[in-house]
Order: C-alpha cells, then structure tokens, then sequence
C-alpha cells in the first residue's frame, strides 16, 4: 500500500506503508544512529515527533522484547528507506513493520532519506504528516485541509503525557556487597529510558521512580540518598511547575544528576534560559568535550532545545561540557546545589557507553553527602 | 596539545613492493602520512624500495629514497638527513618492523630519533602472542584458547588437549602467512613445521578453531590525551575463518543489534586505551551468532588495509589524522575536511551500504588452488557504494572485472543441484557465486547456512537478487520490473540480456548522493559520490556551485582494482593525469572503484565517482557532470576497455585517439602499420580453433607465443615448444577467455628483450629512456629484471629503437604516452608490441630520468608541443644518465598454493623494486638487496641445487663453476650433475623428489641450501615433479631461479666485491630537481 509522506514546506513524497494505516501529524526529525532503532523507537523524548532514520537499512536485526527503552512506541510516526522484512539476530522476535503494528504506529518506506534529512537541515525541523488515506497528489481538497492541521500543530505537554502516574520502586541488580544498605535514588521521570534505571540498579541502587510532576516535599518525604533528572520530549521552557519543584527538591541539598531534559530544567530553574536547535542532535557520534578534564567524548544524544550556556547567572555553577562541534553546552556543573547535570545520554542505549562513568561520579556525590563509603 | 615544534624532519617509510597482503593501501596512507606533513611544515625524508608509488614522488616528499629497505640503509640515511623523528605506524607491517628493528637495537636512542606514534613495548603488546594474551586477559576481554609455542611437540600436545580442528598463526608474518586450519595431527604437523621456520622469532599459535562466528572488525583512533572514538565497524560476509582480506566485507555492520555494536565498540576501545596507541588501530573480533559471546581475534596497531578501506567507505581520513596526532595534535584539535567545520573527534555516521570485494589472481594462475583460509591471497580489491546491500553488491560484481554482471558465474549454472549443494562447501573464492547459483536453484536457506554459516540476512539480500534475476527472465519487462531491478543494480545490458527485450521501458537517470561522514547532518565539502536510483541528484546541485563554466572538465578513468599486469603503476599515472589536469586550468573528475589508492581520496581530483566503470556507469556520470573530455590512456586495461563506448557516445578523447588502440591490438591492421613504418616483427597468425593454431604453429615453426588478443600482463601468454603445447593452451585459453577475440601465435624470438616509452605531441617525440631486460625473451617485460640505462647495447640498436618507436609514435598519431617493446636478436631489432597508452614502467622511468612523463603527456593532450617544455625531444640526455636504476620483481609464490614458479611469458610478479647507484653492479646489488636476497656468505656444507633443461645446460656449467669457486658445493639432478661434471664442474647427484629417500627433499629441509636453479621445459602443471620441487623451494623460502639470466646476475653480484654500506644513496627529489634546471 503506498503512503505519502507531507512536508509543511508543501514537499509530498510517495513511500510504502509499514506499520499501521491512517494520518498521524508530528514534527519531522531525523536520528544519524546506525543501529538501535528499536531503543530510539521506544524513547520517550521523540513524543509527538516523527523520526526519520538516516541510516537506509532498518530492522534488520528485527525486534525484541529486552531492548525496549520504555514499555511502547512514543513517537508519531517513522520514516525509512527500506525497512526489513526478513530480520536476522538470535533475539530478533518480530520484525519493524509487526512491531509498528502492534503500536499501532504509521511508518512509510522507501523515501530517500538523504534527501528528506538535507531538507530538515536546510530548513530546520518541521511538522509533517504520514498518511495512507489519500493521495495528496490528486486530492488536493483533502491535502488543503491536513496541511492546515500541519502547520497548527505543536508538541504541548510532552512530559505529562509520557511520565508515570505513580511512584514505582525497582530493588538493586548487583553491587551491594552482603549486608550492606543499598543507595536510595528518587529518579524523576520527565520521559525516562529504561537504561537509566538500569544504569543505577546494576550499581547497586534502589531506585523509585516518581511521576514528573511530583513536588519537593513528596521527594523529601521519601528520604532518598539522590536525586536523578530524567531525560524527556518537548520544550523545556513549558514544564513552569516542575521547574519550580526541582529548584525547591536541590535546594534541599540533594545530591542530584540531571540528563537531557533533566539538564535543560535544572538549568532554567537556576536561571538560564533554554533555545529551540535548528535541527537538533540525534545520533551516537556526538562529540562532548569536557572542559575540565580536556576529554572529549562520544556520546549519544537526543535533544531538539539546548542550554544557552551564556545564560547561566553568575555564581550559580559553571558549563563543564560543551558539543566539540557546535559548541553549544552539554553539561553544567552547580555550586550553589549539589548537583551536576548533562545534555547527552550517559546510559546510551543506543549508542557509546564512552559516559557511563557519570553514573559513578553521581553515586561518589551521593556517598558523600551520605557519609559512607 | 598542539603540534609539538620539537619536530622539524620526519623520516616515513614506506612498505616495499606489492605482494600480497601489503599492498596500494600504504601507498594511500604513506601519502597522505606525506602529504600532512608538508602542510603542518614538516620536512620529510621518505624511503621506500617501490617506485612504482606515488608516495616516492618528488612532489610528496622533500627527500626521497628508493633505496632497499633494510636497518643498515636506514640508519645510513638517518645518517645523511639527520631527521628528528620517524614515523612508523603507515608503512605497513614492513615499515613497523624495520622501526621496530632499529628501536630495539637502540639505533634511535643512540643517535637521537625519536619513535613517533607508539612505542615498541606496545607493538610487542598487539603483536607477541603471549604479551597480546596477558594483555587480554588484564582487560578481561575474551580470548580464544590458545597457546604459544616455539617447538613442533608442543604444538601437537596443546592441540591434543583443546582438540581438532585449530588454527596456527605465525607471530610477526604479515598477512597470517604460514598459518593455517588444521583438521587433524598431521595437518598440525605440516603446517606448524612450516609456520614456526617462517616466523622471523620462530613462534606460532595454536589456537581453537571457531569457525562459523561471526567476523567483525572496528577502526579505532586514540590520541594523547586519551581520547578515543571508532571510524567504522566491518562485517565479514564469511564468517571467522577466511582472512578478512580474501572475506567479502560490509560496512557498517548489518546484523549486529546495538547491543551487540557497543559491546564490541567498548571493546576496541578498552584495548587501545591499554595499549597506549596514539593513531590508528584495528581490532577483529569473532562473535558467537547465537550469543554475547565474543573473542579477540587480533589486534593491529597501525594504519592497515582495513583502515584504508574504512577511510574511503566513511570519508574519514585516517592516516591524515594518525599523522597529526602523531605530531602532537588530538582528535579535538584537528577538523573533520569533509565538513570543514566538525573536528575529527567523532565518529562517522553512514548513510549507504559499502561492500568491499576481493580480487584474486585465479582468472591468470588456472592451475592455482582456490581455496580459502586464514592466508591472505587477493591481490586487490574493489568497493562499491549503495543505499542497499543488493546495489552495493551488484556494483562490487562489476567493479571486480570478472565479465560477470550478475552473481551468476556460467560454470555453476551446468551444475545439477545436488553438485551445487554439494560444492557449497567448499571454501573458495567463487564460493558466494556457489551460494547464488543455491539460491536461484531454490535450495532451502537453512541447507546453505548450515554448511556456509553465511548470516542468513546476507542469504536473504542474496536471494532477493536471485529472485529479480530470475523474474527478468520470465513474463513481460513492465517499468515496474524494470524499475525494481534497476534500483538494485541491475544494469540496462544484463536487463535485456535476461529478458530477451531490446527496448527498455523507462530511461531513469541516475543521481548521486554524498560521502559526506555525517549522513547529512552537516553541509559537506568532499565532491565524493556515488550513485543511486533516486531524484535528489546532490552532484548536480555540487558542480552548479562549485564547478568553474571557464574550466575544461576532463573525466578521467581509474585502473579499478590491482591485479597482477595492472598496478599500482595505473594509479599512479591516473593520479598525475589528475594533478596535471589541474594544474593547467582543467577540472579533473576522477571515476574509480579500488580503496587501497591515492586515486580515490577524496581530495585528489575536483570530484571523485567512487562506481564501476563499465559503460552504463560511466554514461550516467557522464550525463549529471557533462565533461568537454575525458582521459583513457592512464588507467591500465580497465579505462582504455572504454575507449571505444566514448568514441560511440561523441565523447572526445583526449590525446592519442580510440581508433589507434585498435590500431595496435588488431593484427592485421597491425601488419599494415608495420608495412607503413617499415618495421620487421615475428612472423605470426591470428587463429580462433585448435586446428588453425595447429597449422599455425607448422608455418612459422616452433617454438611459437600464443596469447589471446587484447591481453593484459601477458595473461594465458605461453610459448608453445611442440604441438602437445598447443593443444593444452588452445584448451586453458578457450575456457578463460571470450573467443570473439582471437589468439595470437608469433614466431618466438630468442633474443634481448627491451622497451621504450616516449611522449609525443603529434609532431614531436620524447624517450626518457631505453630499458634493457636482463632476461631473454619469453620472460614476461613485467617478470623481468629491467636496466636503464641499456647496458650492452650497441649505439646502432639504440638508435634504432629511438627512431622505430618515432616512426609508431607518428603513424598511430599518439598524443601523450606509448609504450613499445621489442626484441633484439644479433643486433636486428623486431617489435614484440606497441601500447598506446601509459605502461607499467612510466613510473619507474620517471623517476630514474627525473622526466615527469605523465604530467607532460597530459600537457600534450592540451595542446602543449614537447619544444616548449624544457625537456627537448628524441632521446632524453642522448640516453646519458647519472645513475644506472634496476628494477627486479618481486613474487607472492609464497600465498598462492600450486603455482609454478617458474618464469615464463605470463606474468606473476605482483609488485617491483628499485635499486639505483652510479655504477650498473651497483644498482643491481642494490635491486636483488631490495628484492630480499640476502647474499651471505657460503659457509661450511652450504650448498646450491641446480636442475636445467637441456638447452641451458651449458650456461648452468659456467654458473656452477663461478659457484663452486665461492665456495659454495653444487647439487644436480641426475643429468644436470652428468653434464657438469663432464664439463669438469663439481657436482653431487641428488634424487629427484619421486626417488627413493634421501632425496632432493632432505637437501632441501637441511637447511643447507642458499641457492637454486632451476628450469624445465615445462611448468604450470602443479602435479609435475619440476613444479612440485619449486613449490618446495617457495615454501621454503628457498631462494629459486627460474631463468639462466637472472642467475647469471645474481652470481656476478655475489662474487662481485661490492659493498652495499659503501654505495652511494641517491636523493631522487634531487634528481628531479637536477633534470628540471637541465642539469
């Protein structure tokens, strides 16, 4: 069945069908990762986008149940060059076009990929539609009006939609020596990965999981060793509520790690101000230079808004990493909280664990402010 | 950090000749190494035994060496040049073992060179099986049970406890030479026997053997400071057990889950933090297809053929960057060209599907043995881009230049199915024709992948490939089918070949996307492209921005990938053609398909089409570029196959035009152009059957040279003795070769054999120089050791050649180069053949004269006259020269199983050297040195073999007694002993190797002996005893002669009383330098 694909720039490109059938509009992005689009699938923070993959060939070491980064779909819709119908991987379970079935999600193949990605360069990010309903190229009166829906739409309460609604405690993974008492980390989830937890429970933490909007004296009511930031979708600048809460929750004293979104927040409630990319970082090769160590790093990365670091009020803390590349700011380190926050993914998944190192950095802190170990 | 300024004078070394497993690649990164260098403000001192590189030219480095590459010349010319530092990490295994070498002897601390990129604790690390071992296992990463063993009893007993089937791997042998899979104790025995003589610390490994995982590598970079990314990962079509240089390979890997990708990812990274490297390093790993489980398969710490490869398949420039690091720059500091704005601390993003092909050597050695294992024997290889595995892969099939278009190779498709299932395990290099042929027959996947372990996604891309093959053959040929089959590779010709249908549906254009590092996430720079079946033509939208209207755009085609007969020689002249090009108001747009080269950096010519270059291709480069012209004659067979198409589609030819490569290969128009210019040449025929060879032969009288026309380094060219000759030929050339082309039969010169190459305007011509080939005719001009300046040629045969190879220059109306070799005979000069077109000598010639040949060939395609460029016409410097600059080939013998050594008109040497000094004995020495003889002296029982044919038997006895009289005691085969002694020369008989024990066999394992001659009237059959004994010799390592003259040489040099510390070393930038002031 053929799809098309629509651009708010009036561009309509004719693909295939994959996954289900129907209209779904989202804003347009494009992800240069290789491999891991099963992770970038179930990603949270690509709620209300529609990924186009740059890399021509997916699915073909098809789906499975193990590497999900959240328990469905969260993105509008998926753009291919050729997706794979005959995946090979001794843990492949279904292929891309069943699992986009099973989440009831539109995809499209065979568009040139290239090309679209050129597009979103050139231009920036920009809404767009998948449809299997109509063809664009000749109806125009349908087109007409699902480009007036095109060019209306916004991703709005990105982080309400994906957050959990209750708390939810995982107990450790390994780590914790016999007779010891494990790390208790509140993580806030503003649309957080699976390997997060992961990340923290192999180390030995208890980690509880809190719903984006809850408020510093629910935090301090659980009596966490720390405090993790998630990462998530949308514009940071929108979640005032919860900016306000993390202000109050590290005022606190917490020993705190923020990642993404986590990052971004922290960094308006201490006073910065944040910027729409033009087209965003989305890949596992972005290069993050530590300025403190003089390190640079591979990282993986996922974020259409940045930190202007410029923006950081003076004696509030200072940037400690920026994109080798662009040199816009990936991570800030605080001094009047405890708290160090970064714009890449230290958990991967996909992509380099070249950072995964700043989860132990993170458990250092909290050790610390903990008196232990 | 930034570029330390204590670095002033670099010495690089380059890898030596081209053999197989160390090949074009460092040529590519020696240059760039080179070329990096000079633009940080470096001076640098290169020394590399191989002229036929771009990498000793003049323009690249300051000083340039093409000395044998041995610690003592090195250390002479660390001597004269006083360098800072060496560089040693880009040439090779070579250059890595010669720095090594001098490192560990304390040469560099003594006189105060420093060892740039690495230390030798870390090669000893990445390269000594124990020290690798311990290495792992400190890292916890997972190695194969193995164990290092320096005698035969411990290699049996380890086996015995890990089981059959193992591998042995010599330690310190480039391109696992001496390794092998051993199903069984004597198997063990034979192949570790072997490998611990070749390991230079007599060492091997005896591992587990772990066939059917998966085969994976990744390129790693590291710097000072630490920081450390992955350029690309590979995946091996064929799984662990076949060298991934003989392995089809993919990029990036297709099968690998992210899991999978960053374990191994960490992986690399993990082992080169531990190592230290600073630059660049390969890791392979072997990954169990039903688990996490993996192994470290091995570690290189340097620029290697893989890294060449996964520069050209990502856009990143490797060897570039490893120079600056090595400098004392990091990753972070240095930008990312391709985008002119990243830095090179990231790793690229693919966008397309890469697929590297082997080339092997099989289409010349028929009676080599096919096989596959852990040693490497394709010569070259070929890599193809698309935005599908199947493109890719169609692209790579035509790219190899096998006359295939599809997978479908002829000989399976006779096969029955059960013969086909039954041949798919054997492990060959047809093998993936084997598995198609399975596929189209519709054999079940799980039978294939059981015996193959060939992933089954490449079993399903395959298959897709079969299928559309397969379609065209049956129903109507609708735009869809035609379509599909076109955006997966197909080309217009095999389309209506399979479907039987002339007019095509639909006339698409092809466009062509960028290699750009960064899957489009940032504006590139690089003008690399490749094509695809879609509608954003970016190419189109480059050369509208970036293309000069006022500039003549000239396309020029590549040489495709190495083969025996066409060399890096072809790169290097397709490379200057470029430079040239450019250099004079032109933009160069360059079309080649082969990774290892200069050729296909991006930044060579103003736009580079990495796709096939076969017709159709280039017709579709053609219409997105519309160049004014386009340049055949420099890049071998491969471009000068497209002379013709370019006449029929109107596109002009610079220089000497299509018809006059007709000229020269047509016999009969041949004949007429030799009547025009009054040259004599052997009687011949041109014959199509048996029959007519037959009668052929009886006319002009044996013996006679057959070779089928149109031939390329004398492939199938034999000279046939009998008629018996005749009959095995006819039957080997009719089975390789299309008989719409003819064969050749000459009468069969015995003579001098030498050549010439000149530049000529159209009026005017100039010979740089006149070569002399040591070797009598019969010998192939590319097998032979070859003189410049002649040195027993009297000045009438001299003038002679000069005024012959004129007389051709101006009737076949040549414009830039020709090449014309001829035989002399008691002063009477015949003419074998004329090439109008760059040879595989123009390097070597040019950088001996110090005559820029190709750069004033293509001047002359402009419109340039040789009076105007300073370097004269006819005979360069009255033929004066300096120095005398001998060329001596050098083999693979050892990586090819069954092929005769023995010299004959069919060339098997795959690369060359140089050795130049101011005297003719000199320079020989020099070239037999660089060629790896080792010239020791006889000591107490050494001995020399030698076993003649009738008719050299009298040259053997003169031979036999210059031996003997150095000191050396002589061996002979029952007749050859008789003659000599007869002719009062000392010689022991020994048993042939079919008689009884002790025989030529024990002589051979004692160790005694430094020498062999050794011909025979017949070769090639490897089942003869002659060819069996040679084979012996090879494995051996055994030096064997095959040809009376190049024995003759050798034994003057050995007795001659010259001093290889004593000669002079020769700056060829100087010579150059000297040539162009005309001094």
């Amino acid at each position: 069945m053929q799809a098309y694909l629509i651009l708010a720039n009036g561009t309509v490109l004719t693909g295939n069908s994959i996954g289900a059938v129907g209209t779904t509009i989202g804003e347009v992005v494009f992800a240069t990762g290789m491999v891991g689009f099963q992770e970038t699938l179930t990603d949270p923070s690509y709620y209300g986008q529609i990924i186009t993959q740059t890399y021509p060939l997916i699915g073909n070491y098809g789906m499975n149940r193990e590497d999900l980064e959240s328990d469905r779909i969260w993105c509008r819709g998926y753009i291919v060059r050729e997706a794979c119908t005959t995946p090979s991987n001794f843990r492949s379970q279904l292929t891309l076009d069943a699992f986009l079935k099973e989440q009831n999600i539109i995809g499209i193949e065979g568009i040139d990929t290239r090309s679209l990605t050129r597009t979103l360069r050139e231009h920036g990010v920009m809404n767009g539609a998948i449809t299997t309903e109509f063809d664009p190229n000749t109806d125009r009166a349908r087109l007409a009006a699902l480009m007036e829906e095109i060019l209306n739409y916004s991703v709005i309460g990105a982080v309400a939609a994906v957050s959990c609604t209750a708390p939810q405690t995982f107990e450790p993974t390994g780590g914790v020596a016999e007779g010891e008492t494990p790390l208790h980390i509140a993580l806030l989830d503003l649309g957080c990965k699976n390997n997060i937890v992961r990340c923290l429970r192999k180390r030995g933490c208890k980690v509880t999981v809190l719903p984006g909007g809850t408020t510093a004296a629910e935090l301090a009511a659980l009596h966490a060793d720390g405090l993790m930031l998630s990462n998530g979708p949308g514009d940071p600048a929108e979640n005032v509520d919860i900016i306000r809460n993390i202000a109050e929750m590290l005022d606190s004293g917490i020993p705190a790690f923020g990642i993404c979104l986590g990052h971004q927040l922290t960094a308006l409630a201490a006073g910065a101000r944040t910027r729409k990319m033009k087209y965003g970082h989305r890949g596992a090769n972005q290069p993050a230079t530590d300025l403190i160590d003089g390190r640079t790093y591979i990282t993986s990365q996922n974020h259409g808004y940045a930190v202007m670091g410029e923006t950081l009020p003076a004696g509030v803390g200072r940037v400690t990493h920026v994109n080798a590349n662009d040199k816009s700011c990936e991570g800030i380190t605080y001094t009047k909280w405890n708290c160090f926050t970064v714009q890449f993914h230290p958990e991967a998944n996909g992509g380099p664990k070249d950072t995964e190192y700043l989860f132990d950095r993170f458990l250092a802190n909290v050790r610390a402010a903990k008196g232990v170990g | 950090m930034p570029k330390d300024p204590s670095i002033k004078k670099v010495l690089v070394i380059g890898s030596g000749p081209i053999i197989i497993g160390q090949a074009a690649e460092f040529d590519y990164s020696g240059t760039q190494a080179c070329r990096a260098l000079k633009s940080e403000g470096v001076e640098t001192v290169l020394v590399n035994s191989n002229p036929a590189t771009i990498m000793t030219d003049p323009d690249i480095a300051d000083h340039v060496y093409i000395e044998p590459l041995t610690a003592e010349v090195v250390e002479r010319i660390i001597e004269k040049e006083r360098p800072d530092a060496i560089l040693p990490n880009l040439g090779g295994q070579m250059g890595l073992n010669l720095s090594m070498e001098l490192a560990r002897s304390g040469y560099l601390d003594r006189s105060g060179v420093r060892l740039l990129a690495c230390r030798p604790d870390t090669i000893d690390r990445a390269e000594d099986r124990q020290l690798f071992k311990d290495t792992m296992e400190k890292l916890h990463q997972p190695i194969i049970p193995s164990k290092v063993v320096e005698e035969l009893d411990d290699a049996m007993e380890f086996a015995g406890q890990i089981g059959y089937p193992v591998i042995v791997r010599p330690a310190f042998t480039m391109g696992g030479t001496g390794g092998g899979i051993c199903e069984d104790p004597e198997k063990l025995r034979e192949i570790a026997t072997n490998g611990l003589r070749l390991s230079p610390i007599h060492q091997i490994l005896v591992e587990k053997c772990i066939s059917g995982w998966k085969e994976i590598e990744y390129e790693v970079m590291r710097d000072s400071k630490g920081n450390v990314i992955t350029v690309c990962n590979m995946e091996n079509l064929d799984p662990v057990g076949i060298h991934t240089g003989d392995s089809i390979v993919v990029a990036p890997s297709q099968t690998l889950s992210d899991k999978e990708y960053q374990l191994l990812r960490t992986a690399a990274l993990d082992i080169i933090t531990e190592l230290g490297i600073e630059g660049g390093c390969n890791c392979q790993f072997a990954l169990k297809p039903d688990s996490f489980e993996y192994a470290v398969i091995e570690v290189n710490p340097r620029v290697s053929r893989s890294s060449a490869l996964a520069s050209k398949a990502t856009g990143y420039p490797i060897a570039k960057v490893a120079t600056k690091i090595a400098l004392g720059y990091t990753l972070d500091e240095i930008t990312n060209d391709v985008t002119g704005e990243t830095c090179a601390c990231f790793e690229p993003a693919l966008d397309y599907v890469v697929v590297k092909y082997p080339k092997w050597p099989f289409d010349k050695f028929v009676y080599a043995d096919k096989s596959l294992g852990t040693q490497m024997m394709a010569t070259g290889e070929v890599m193809a881009i698309g935005n599908s595995f199947e493109h890719a892969m169609m692209k790579a099939v035509s790219s190899t230049e096998l006359g295939l278009d599809t997978l479908t190779l002829p000989a399976f498709e006779e096969l029955s199915t059960e013969q086909i299932i039954e041949h798919l395990s054997v492990q060959d290099s047809e093998r993936a024709f084997c598995v198609y042929e399975a596929l189209k027959r519709g054999v079940p996947h799980e039978t294939i992948y059981h015996i193959t372990k060939i992933d089954w996604w490449f079993l399903d891309k395959m298959q897709h490939l079969a299928d559309l093959e397969m379609g065209l053959k049956t129903g109507p040929l609708t735009p869809e089918k035609y379509m599909e089959a076109k955006k997966f590779g197909f080309l217009d010709k095999t389309i209506r070949r399979l479907s039987g249908v002339e007019g095509l549906p639909a006339h698409p254009q092809a466009v062509f996307k960028m290699v750009d590092t960064c899957a489009a996430e940032f504006a590139a720079k690089t003008p690399y492209f490749y094509s695809t079946w879609d509608a954003d033509n970016e190419a189109k939208q480059f050369i509208a921005e970036h293309s000069s209207t006022k500039k003549k755009k000239v396309l020029v085609f590549g040489s495709g990938p190495i083969r025996i007969g066409q060399g890096i020689e072809f790169d290097y002249c397709s490379v200057h053609a470029v430079w040239t090009l450019k250099k004079h108001g032109c933009e160069a747009i360059l079309v080649n398909n082969n990774p290892e080269t200069v050729s296909t950096d991006f930044d060579t010519g103003d736009r580079l089409y990495f796709d096939p270059l076969n017709p159709e291709s280039v017709d579709q480069i053609i219409a997105t570029e519309k160049p004014d012209a386009c340049l055949v004659q420099f890049g071998g067979q491969t471009a000068i196959k497209l002379a013709n198409h370019m006449d029929e589609i109107g596109l002009p030819i610079l220089g000497t035009p299509a018809d006059a490569i007709d000229e020269a290969e047509d016999r009969e128009r041949f004949d007429e152009l030799l009547e025009r210019c009054g040259i004599p040449r052997p009687e011949g025929r041109t014959v199509y059957t048996l029959d007519e060879a037959l009668q052929a032969a009886k006319e002009v009288g044996y013996p006679v040279l057959m070779r089928p026309s149109y031939v390329l380094g004398g492939q199938n060219m034999i000279v046939a003795y009998n008629s018996a000759d005749v009959v095995e030929y006819m039957g080997v050339i009719t089975a390789h070769v299309d008989m719409s082309h003819p064969v050749l039969m000459d009468k069969y010169i015995y003579g001098t054999e030498c050549e010439v190459d000149a530049i000529c305007d159209g009026t005017d011509y100039l010979v740089p120089g006149i070569m002399e080939q040591v070797e009598r005719t019969g010998v192939h001009s590319g097998d032979s050791i070859c003189v410049y300046p002649p040195y027993d040629f009297p000045q009438k045969v001299i003038d002679t050649l000069v005024d012959y190879t004129g007389r051709f220059a101006r009737e076949l109306k040549v414009v830039g180069l020709v090449n014309v070799q001829y035989a002399v005979q008691n002063g009477q000069v015949y003419v074998i053949e004329v090439n109008p077109r760059s040879s595989r000598t123009v390097p070597y010639i040019s950088k001996v004269t110090g005559v820029p040949m190709v750069d004033l060939a293509v001047r002359c395609t402009l419109g340039e006259k040789l009076k105007d460029m300073g370097y004269g016409t006819g005979l360069w410097r009255g033929g004066q020269s300096p120095y005398t600059a001998v060329k001596v080939p050098v083999y693979s013998f050892l990586k090819l199983h069954g092929v005769d050594t023995m010299l004959g008109p069919e060339m098997k040497s795959t690369g060359e050297v140089l050795g130049i000094a101011p005297t003719f004995h000199e320079a020989m020495m020099k070239g037999l040195v660089a060629a790896g003889y080792q010239f020791k002296q006889p000591g107490p029982g050494s001995c020399v073999i030698i076993t003649v044919k009738d008719s050299d038997k009298k040259e053997a006895a003169e031979l036999a007694w210059k031996l003997h009289d150095y000191g050396y005691k002589i061996y002979g085969t029952a007749e050859t002993a008789r003659y000599l002694n007869s002719q009062m020369v000392p010689c022991s008989t020994v048993r042939q190797m079919s008689g009884a024990r002790p025989n030529v066999i024990d002589l051979l394992e004692s160790g005694l002996v430094d020498y062999i001659i050794s011909t025979s009237p017949h070769g090639r059959d490897p089942h003869r005893d002659s060819v069996k004994f040679r084979r012996k010799a090879t494995e051996l390592s055994i030096p064997c002669i095959t040809a009376m003259d190049t024995a003759r040489v050798l034994v003057d040099a050995l007795r001659g009383d010259h001093d290889i510390s004593q000669m002079e070393l020769v700056d060829v930038a100087q010579l150059h330098a000297d040539a162009a002031a005309g001094r």
